[in-house]
């Protein structure tokens, strides 16, 4: 707010405070930026704190998203020519793929439209004196890795090619309780049923007639990232990927030492793309496992998120815990009590007398559905085929979601 | 406009602590542009914290008829929006019949008007009886599918509905829409956009204690600060379920029935279901943990005087 009383002025910084949002990561249209700025119109807005809660009330779509605002915020309007500035400058030494690039001009141009008259020329401008502190700490106690994905051996990608390119997920569906018409079922379609008559002025009544559609439950994944793993876990991930692809619901998360929503990298259409961006995302690749936290704060953050609609969850892990089991099988028994179904993926099942002798596996063990191995192609065949097995699909003991 | 919107965000906060809502100044600076730009209000938040509260505030203190749609799973447009009498129209059918009238156009007509036309949520919201607007409450978004909520789209930014057999119902005076999530699911961003988003969020201390001062004004001073203190804390803890504003209030209530003029570790034990309502976050809080809760708020209150 440069100059009070000048919309002008006020309509671009807010427009260049979406900007420094969008580069933040909030996603924020044009149409928006229009919307605040039209609100500034009624003139209710006279205090800091009401400008910083309008704004707020327009940008932050998400939870998530309030902490990026206030920030930007307080960096903001505290000077905004050094920020406007700061953001001009840095945006041309990102290496944008050609497409990001495009759309950042298809931006650029929105706002260029929506500031139509305002000749501004940055060009004009002092040279910023902007430092950026680009170190970031390393975080504590953990040893963060991200792991490329391209390490992948040639025979080994040909193979996980190959066995997704064999894989169908038969899907197992459970009734919902929105029905169709169809030919047969158990209620009238009385909508149906009437218009039929018409035809007949009413002197024959043709009963026609509804069923409930069957849709397959959400399937959320957790699976296990860490170095006893990551052999698996890479083969797992393509299948992952695939299966993504197959349907919709589903969510995937990894965790090691901590737990990663990886569902929007692996949306990706491109399997390599997607591995790409699971790898930028997983910071605790091959690490030490602590599956009991893990499930903690899955169950504490997610699982009403996620599983509220009745999903089968597919634990992938050894079951080798760091911390020896302690407070795991609490957490497995939430987990196991807020999902419809709970199937347990364990490569260690691929040697014959595979014995539960530690003690994460004697935690997870009473309180799964289902205990499969998952080592090898075939094995994942297997998953495909439990995964539509409607035998233990209706399970008594569910938690009111 | 027959009723008068508030004019500035002051006034909103005003109207809702008028109607026993005490609200911060986000939520009435986000309902305030809401009602101003004719945009619906999207709340999320935990259970318990008062989203729904604000629907029926705002329908009291502004005088306007609250449409509740209760959202499900398998809501369909049946059930939200409109349905056909089928028995009146059968008999209007047999009343033909029976009158020997063999103009099947006309009966058509006739039997697919609006007489025969029952209303739903959405359509009472858009066709209110009396004129005027009305307060259309979507409660709980999160529990319908996706197909529900990308019907919504074309309600919630044209305020239309087309009827096949009547034609597109178009509301007058738009509704004031308030939609609500418990985030059991995300939302798709097309909904989001077209409405202004607002997380509702536990109230701290100072709010929680005119909450209560307004919902249950006759609990003694002292044990309503005791209260509020004690469900502070526990927010502060590991549990499954955080306790909502609504618990604090239940207890509260409780608590004046049990004639209790101040907390003491039996009555946090005997009562500890009100406030929790998971076994494992009872089981944690009851007895040691409760006692030591309680020790930190009476010393904390007593410092503060």
């Amino acid at each position: 707010m440069r100059e009070r009383g000048d919309p002008g002025a006020l309509a671009e910084n807010i427009m260049h405070f979406a900007r420094v949002l969008r580069a933040a990561g909030v996603p924020i249209g044009p149409a928006t930026v229009v919307d605040a700025v039209d609100a500034m119109r009624f003139g209710a807005v006279r205090s800091r704190e009401d400008f910083y809660w309008a704004l707020h009330a327009f940008f932050v779509r998400k939870r998530e998203h309030h902490v990026l605002f206030d920030e930007a915020f307080r960096l903001f309007w505290r000077n905004p020519q050094v920020l406007e500035r700061m953001l001009d400058t840095m945006l041309p030494t990102i290496e944008m793929p050609q497409d990001a690039r495009q759309k950042d001009s298809a931006r650029r141009r929105v706002a260029e439209a929506f500031l139509h008259g305002l000749d501004r020329k940055y060009d004009d401008l002092p040279p910023p004196k902007v430092e950026l502190d680009a170190t970031y700490a390393a975080s504590g106690e953990e040893v963060l890795k991200t792991r490329d994905f391209e390490q992948m051996s040639a025979e080994e990608l040909e193979r996980a090619k190959e066995a997704i390119a064999r894989l169908r997920l038969p899907l197992h569906e459970v009734r919902t309780r929105r029905t169709r018409a169809a030919r047969t079922g158990p209620a009238v379609d009385l909508r149906a049923s009437l218009r039929a008559a018409m035809r007949t002025g009413g002197d024959v009544l043709a009963l026609k007639k509804r069923r409930q559609v069957v849709r397959h439950p959400p399937l959320v994944v957790l699976c296990d990232i860490s170095g006893s793993m990551s052999r698996y876990a890479r083969m797992v991930l393509h299948f992952l990927h695939a299966i993504t692809g197959a349907r919709d619901r589903v969510h995937v998360f990894t965790f090691g030492t901590r737990l990663t929503n990886i569902t929007r990298a692996l949306a990706r259409r491109d399997v390599d793309d997607a591995l790409a961006e699971v790898a930028k995302e997983v910071k605790d690749w091959s690490g030490g496992t602590r599956i009991g936290e893990a499930l903690h704060a899955f169950n504490r953050d997610w699982s009403r998120r996620v599983l509220g609609q009745g999903a089968v969850v597919l634990l992938i892990t050894d079951g080798l815990d760091r911390d020896a089991g302690r407070g795991l099988e609490r957490e497995v028994e939430r987990l196991h009590m807020s999902c419809r179904r709970l199937v347990w993926l364990n490569p260690l099942l691929r040697w014959d007398g595979f014995e539960p002798k530690a003690l994460g596996v004697r935690a997870i063990l009473p309180h799964v559905d289902e205990f499969r191995p998952v080592h090898n192609i075939e094995s994942l065949e297997a998953l495909a085929a439990a995964l539509s097995d409607p035998r233990v699909a209706e399970r008594g003991r569910r938690l009111a979601a | 406009m027959t009723e008068t919107l508030p004019t500035s965000i002051d006034a909103t906060e005003a109207l809702l602590t008028g109607g026993g809502y005490v609200a911060d100044r986000a939520l009435s600076t986000a309902l305030f542009l809401s009602l101003r730009m004719g945009r619906p209000l999207f709340l999320e938040g935990e259970a318990g914290v008062g989203k729904t509260e604000i629907a029926k505030v705002l329908s009291a203190t502004l005088g306007l008829p609250l449409v509740r749609l209760q959202c499900y799973e398998g809501l369909d447009t049946a059930a939200a929006v409109y349905e056909w009498n089928y028995a009146a129209q059968m008999i209007e059918i047999r009343l033909a019949e029976a009158e020997g009238i063999r103009d099947r156009a006309q009966l058509g007509t006739d039997i697919f008007s609006e007489r025969f036309l029952i209303r739903r949520p959405i359509l009472q919201a858009l066709q209110p009886a009396d004129t005027g607007r009305a307060i259309l409450l979507i409660d709980e978004l999160d529990r319908t599918d996706e197909p529900f909520e990308a019907y919504l789209l074309e309600v919630l930014s044209d305020f239309q509905v087309t009827v096949p057999e009547i034609g597109t119902i178009r509301a007058k005076e738009p509704p004031i829409v308030i939609i609500t999530s418990n985030r059991t699911r995300e939302i798709h961003d097309a909904l989001k956009r077209r409405c202004l988003y607002h997380w509702v969020d536990y109230p701290d201390a100072a709010r929680e204690l005119e909450i209560l001062h307004a919902k249950v004004p006759h609990a003694p001073e002292a044990l309503t600060a005791e209260i509020v203190a004690f469900v502070q804390a526990l927010r502060e803890e590991d549990l499954f379920k955080l306790p909502g504003v609504a618990e604090t209030i239940d207890w509260a209530t409780a608590l004046v029935e049990l004639d209790r003029l101040s907390l003491d570790p039996e009555t946090i034990n005997d009562t500890l279901g009100v406030v929790l309502k998971y076994q494992d976050d009872i089981e944690k809080v009851r007895g040691g943990e409760a006692r030591r809760i309680l020790d930190k708020v009476k010393a904390d209150l007593a410092a503060r005087g």
